[in-house]
């Protein structure tokens, strides 16, 4: 199984050179952490800025500079500033690349929920469905069960959908998995440790398994 | 050049009425408009519609607002932080309309700029579109959704001068632009105020024809949500 940061790990390899890509919050912002340095990319936050840096040192924090998640960030050299309608012109408009996102469930046929509970969790959708409504190229980092042990892929989404087709892959604890265009997942990669088996037994949508399953390396 | 300046928030804010809709800039905490918030929080207004991307928390900004009763409905896209908001929602007291966040962007932006209504693919599928209009253009289906103005907007710049320019600072630009354009009233409230003429204009980020009252704000708390340090 791997941990958060092994999930992080290995979606930072599907980051390519030149990429503007849109981390989400969670797991999803550890990415940045993982990205080759031998790459050029620009992490894009929605609320108005092109080129994250590292969070600041303590004598170098600005309260009029923060990340989607409202933490305290700082810039790269290079770095833009905007504003909020700009920035979801960059999201709708395609010039965002990559978008990485969590989510509560996703479906075989690449449809995603993850904003709303009914009746428990009312916090909003924030600018995820901007995103997922547009992006070419949207991974999702997940836990590939719920807390009590049902599975996350899923036939349908049962939650409040957030968008609809756009979900291309997704790593969870268990694997690396595509969804295909005409629908279904397929098994990519396996977490150090985990049998097909186990993999197929949690995935309640359908699940393609084609020839050996490679099992994931980490440094 | 035409005057805007107003001597302080309470000035500012005097002709504000209950049922009024008022668009507040911000993104969390960062760059909203204390002063004025405080003033407002010192007049007796109930039935407020409020225009936020996020409603504050449980003892700043809206929050204040919301705990005081004053407003009717929230439109705004995300509240996680709030959960005096979350327990007036559940239990059926505030109004909620939940609008993704670009959409929110967008509508503003076309109030200000006279465009009665857009569509967008944000939304589609969801929830978000029932009751709305949808139209396919080039296979793919796009939701209809309308301008949005406001009876006050008040919006929280870096520096603006006499004449109502403003220049804002990091991400606390956010939402300030768009809403300075949507307000019939735009109050901008600003760190530092200068006499027209002392800006470059090749650095305006908001041209002064969009706000019609302007003052220097005073005891800025900018209150951090998430402090995250690195060791460096």
């Amino acid at each position: 199984m791997l941990d958060k940061t092994q999930i992080a790990k290995r979606i930072a390899r599907e980051v390519k050179n030149g990429q503007y890509i849109n981390l989400g919050i969670g797991i999803p912002t550890l990415v940045a952490n993982y990205i080759s340095e031998n790459l050029e990319v620009v992490l894009q936050s929605e609320n108005g800025l092109l080129g994250i840096g590292p969070f600041p040192t303590e004598d170098k924090i600005d309260p009029d500079l923060i990340n989607a998640g409202k933490q305290t960030i700082t810039m790269v050299k290079g770095s833009a500033l905007f504003n909020s309608a700009d920035s979801f012109a960059m999201i709708r408009g395609g010039h965002v690349h990559l978008t990485i996102l969590g989510a509560m469930e996703v479906s075989e046929n690449g449809d995603i929920s993850n904003w709303k509970i009914p009746g428990k969790m009312v916090k909003g959708m924030g600018g995820a469905m901007d995103l997922v409504a547009s992006a070419e190229n949207i991974i999702v980092a997940m836990q590939h069960c719920s807390k009590d042990g049902q599975s996350k892929l899923l036939k349908e989404c049962s939650l409040p959908i957030t968008g609809i087709k756009c979900v291309k892959k997704i790593v969870t604890d268990l694997a690396v998995l595509d969804v295909l265009p005409e629908g279904g997942f397929k098994l990519l990669e396996r977490a150090p440790g985990v049998s097909v088996e186990e993999i197929v037994s949690k995935t309640e949508g359908r699940l393609l398994v084609e020839g050996e399953i490679p099992e994931m390396v980490f440094d | 050049m035409i005057t805007k300046t107003v001597t302080n928030a309470a000035e500012a804010v005097k002709d504000v009425v209950s049922d009024s809709v008022l668009m507040f800039g911000g993104f969390g905490l960062c760059g909203i408009p204390e002063n004025c918030i405080q003033a407002l929080l010192q007049k007796d207004l109930t039935g407020l519609t409020c225009v936020s991307n996020n409603a504050g928390v449980d003892d700043f900004g809206i929050g204040l607002m919301l705990k005081k009763r004053m407003v009717k409905k929230m439109i705004s896209s995300y509240v996680g932080e709030n959960a005096e908001f979350e327990r007036q929602l559940l239990s059926g007291e505030l109004e909620v309309d939940l609008i993704p966040q670009g959409t929110l962007a967008e509508r503003i932006r076309a109030g200000g700029a006279g465009i009665p209504a857009f569509f967008t693919p944000a939304g589609a599928g969801t929830e978000v579109a029932e009751g709305k209009e949808m139209r396919e253009f080039e296979g793919k289906m796009y939701l209809m959704e309308k301008g949005l103005r406001a009876d006050f907007a008040f919006v929280k710049a870096w520096k603006g001068d006499t004449a109502g320019n403003l220049i804002f600072k990091g991400t606390a630009r956010n939402f300030n632009p768009m809403m300075a354009t949507a307000g019939i009233i735009t109050i901008a409230e600003v760190e530092e105020l200068v006499p027209a003429g002392t800006l470059d204009p090749n650095h305006i980020h908001t041209p002064g024809i969009y706000v019609q009252r302007i003052f220097q704000g005073v005891d800025y708390e900018k209150r951090i949500e998430q402090r995250t340090v690195s060791k460096g």
